[in-house]
């Protein structure tokens, strides 16, 4: 039982990890261009997301 | 930005844009079709940006900065995110809720575990939950604050009752709480507030974009002499414009110089080009085709006949916002059900004497079960379906209650041109004339742009033009050929023997020889027979209503298979015959394109336009399809009442299993884990069932 000491925290980081991330791909607005997005991945230069 | 659908585009436009000096930034969202760039230098003129864009083969119109701002979606992004919040917390505490489910079997966890369980379990689902009902506790506090209730009042109830409980309960080591059920409902009625928000705002963006092309401009020429760009609104009567072919007339007014032919087809539906001279009155709508005409404005943009069909348009959307919707006619009766069932249960538990914790409890599992999550899932998972669906064969839907309002349609009235016809003429005498005629005719034809012509030019297909042709705007082309005058348009102009021009002919003259006439008729879709059958079989009536000549509609509508049909009709007359018709019971489904038939289709019951029709009927209309198949209406109809079953199959199992869960819930038996698995298997079955829809014909 003792490994929930380390396992509920760990499990709480990953989570936290996981939401942190997802808020920052909502935030630079990652869901609002898909098409284009698809597209610019094929473009030879150097094409700095916004 | 228009044309630009592919990652060459892309570069090639970004990159043209950038090359300009002066632009620090370009960027072209491919998805939404919209175009920003960024300077720092004030006197730099957009009008290099948009001329860079034109010399790169795509076109370009000024958005409106209003309609901008309102497109950044805090809203979506604000319950996508809550959605994530509750869907992340909801498998958080599920990881906690399993082990203490599975240790009630099998007996192996002692009380202080199960309450560390539970304290973990209110750690995630607390703050999560508040985070994550927030939509549903503002939208329900605002209700509540106008004296009503909404859907978002029984389930922040439930909400709320349930957190406090659980806490209780934890608090004093009891051995239920219902952390994960609080998260996990906020997980499934986001789904579907989520879809439902998503589908209303891709309609809404579709009709604010269909608005923001209209706000174009004209070419005035000033008192030097000289041309400038201005926004139509800024247009005053006795202004001076220049229309060059191809351009709208922006505002009415009076022929200045000039001549040329011109497309009154938004005014009247007619396609036939028109000779059109100096002094001549034009509308606002109508399409220069042949030549530069200067044109003397007698009326602001507000006051033009496009002004007033638009003040018709907008009358006839608000009839049709009093539409109640399917969910909304759900709620309300679901909210009462629901309240008076969780106080009866409350009250029954008091008088049998189970206390006031257990009473309060069973009066919480009332408004947890009752399935708010099937309920809000029933609607918007068919909706998206179904819109899906309809993208794929080419139908644009611009409202979720179209859908609904798609399967009660009893009427439809088509307009003609460019409806039941493809709208563009087809030439059809062509086993009359001679192979080498022919061959000399095109070349010129290849040459101009009358419509005609290029209907010539597209029934034969590519090859070269004459070169050296010289195009008479109003009166036809002509050009040398081996020493001969060719010429190629109006009998009276290539000197035919007949002098009367009918608008549907072009006449050739090759030097001394006769004049061959060439004929033109605007026929009917290819699928347009097939599908008035199909509707008709489907217990829907028919109906034509054009601007055209009476004679001319009579003879495409028998065609088309249609008994009931009336000619030169004015926009007027098409929106009070739609009253007349919805006066007397009828659901008018109306389908039409042109300008004459915005109003009507603002004014139906549920309306469609096809994707070659006006900029402003398509903004009125519902649905918008795209092709040559009329096909689509069928298919949009039968999509609508496809999904109208599916919702109320939706609706019935949810009742169905309020018969089943509620009693349980009421008579106390409702523990944790079944409140999981019901909510959860409602859900997915609501969904399942709307996902069939993409199979049925």
């Amino acid at each position: 039982m003792e490994s929930i000491i380390y396992l509920v925290p760990i499990a709480f980081g990953v989570a936290i990890v996981a939401l942190v991330a997802f808020y920052w791909t909502i935030k630079s607005r990652q869901y609002e261009d898909p098409k284009g997005d698809a597209e610019r991945i094929l473009m030879e230069n150097d094409d700095r997301p916004l | 930005m228009r044309g630009a659908k592919c990652a060459g585009c892309l570069s090639k436009i970004e990159n043209g844009v950038k090359a300009i000096s002066g632009i620090e930034n370009a960027r072209l969202n491919l998805s939404t079709g919209r175009f920003t760039a960024d300077w720092a230098d004030t006197k730099f003129d957009p009008r290099q940006i948009v001329q860079t864009i034109v010399d790169l083969g795509y076109g370009a119109i000024p958005f409106q900065s209003q309609i901008g701002n309102s497109l950044q979606d805090k809203e979506a992004q604000n319950l996508l995110l809550a959605m994530t919040v509750a869907g992340v917390a909801m498998m958080f505490v599920m990881m906690f809720s399993q082990p203490i489910w599975m240790a009630a079997i099998y007996g192996e966890m002692g009380e202080g575990t199960r309450t560390l369980f539970h304290w973990l379990s209110a750690l995630v689902a607390l703050p999560a939950g508040l985070y994550a009902g927030m939509p549903f506790f503002s939208s329900a506090y605002n209700s509540l604050k106008k004296g009503h209730t909404n859907m978002d009042v029984p389930i922040s109830l439930a909400l709320i009752l349930t957190a406090a409980l659980s806490v209780y309960s934890t608090a004093k080591h009891g051995e239920h709480a219902f952390f994960d059920a609080i998260v996990m409902l906020e997980f499934f009625l986001l789904i579907g507030r989520y879809l439902d928000h998503r589908l209303r705002q891709k309609s809404r963006i579709a009709a604010q974009e269909l608005m923001a092309l209209q706000a174009v401009t004209a070419q005035r020429i000033g008192a030097n002499g000289e041309a400038t760009s201005v926004a139509v609104s800024n247009i005053a009567p006795n202004d001076l414009l220049i229309i060059l072919p191809g351009d709208r007339i922006p505002v009415d007014g009076i022929v200045e110089t000039g001549t040329s032919q011109a497309d009154f087809s938004m005014i009247n539906g007619e396609t036939a080009p028109v000779l059109i001279g100096v002094g001549q009155k034009l509308l606002a709508g109508v399409l220069n085709l042949s030549g530069s005409i200067t044109l003397r404005a007698s009326a602001k943009s507000d006051d033009s006949f496009l002004a007033e069909i638009a003040r018709l348009i907008e009358a006839g959307e608000q009839s049709k916002s009093q539409y109640v919707r399917l969910a909304d006619k759900a709620a309300a009766a679901y909210v009462p059900l629901v309240h008076g069932a969780a106080l009866l249960t409350f009250l029954g538990w008091l008088v049998v004497g189970g206390g006031f914790e257990q009473a309060i409890w069973n009066a919480c599992a009332v408004l947890i079960i009752t399935c708010p999550c099937a309920l809000g899932l029933a609607v918007p998972a068919v909706q998206v379906v179904a819109s899906g669906r309809l993208f794929k064969a080419g139908i644009l839907v611009k409202s979720g209650d179209a859908l609904e309002r798609l399967a009660a349609v009893t009427h439809i009235v088509f307009d003609k041109t460019g409806v039941l016809t493809s709208g563009q003429p087809k030439w059809t005498n062509r086993a009359e004339i001679a192979n080498e005629v022919i061959e000399i005719a095109v070349g010129l034809a290849r040459a101009s742009r009358h419509p005609l012509a290029r209907a010539l030019a597209r029934a034969i297909g590519p090859g070269p033009a004459i070169t050296g042709a010289n195009e008479v705007p109003g009166y036809g082309i002509e050009a040398t050929i081996g020493g001969n005058l060719v010429r190629m348009g109006r009998a009276e102009w290539v000197g035919a023997s007949q002098t009367t021009s009918n608008e549907s002919e072009l006449w050739f003259k090759n030097g001394g020889a006769t004049a061959i006439r060439f004929s033109f008729e605007d026929s009917l879709r290819a699928d347009t027979i097939a599908t008035i059958t199909a509707i008709k079989a489907m217990g829907i009536k028919v109906e034509v209503l054009s601007g055209d000549k009476l004679e001319v509609v009579e003879k495409t509508a028998k065609e088309a298979g249609i008994a009931e049909f009336r000619g030169a009709q004015s926009p007027f007359e098409k929106a009070a015959r739609l009253d007349e018709l919805a006066n007397n019971g009828a659901k008018v489904m109306m389908v039409g394109d042109g300008l004459n038939d915005a109003p009507a289709l603002a004014r139906a019951f549920v309306s469609m336009a096809p994707g070659a029709a006006a900029d402003a009927s398509q903004s009125a209309a519902d649905l918008v399809f795209q092709g040559e198949k009329l096909d689509a209406v069928r298919e949009a109809i039968v999509v609508g009442r496809l999904s109208k079953q599916r919702v109320l199959e939706n609706f019935w199992f949810s009742a169905i299993y309020n018969l089943v869960t509620v009693p349980l819930a009421v008579l106390g038996m409702v523990t944790p884990p079944i409140a999981a698995i019901a909510m959860s298997s409602s859900s997915i079955i609501v969904s399942l069932n709307a996902l069939r829809l993409h199979r049925y014909k």
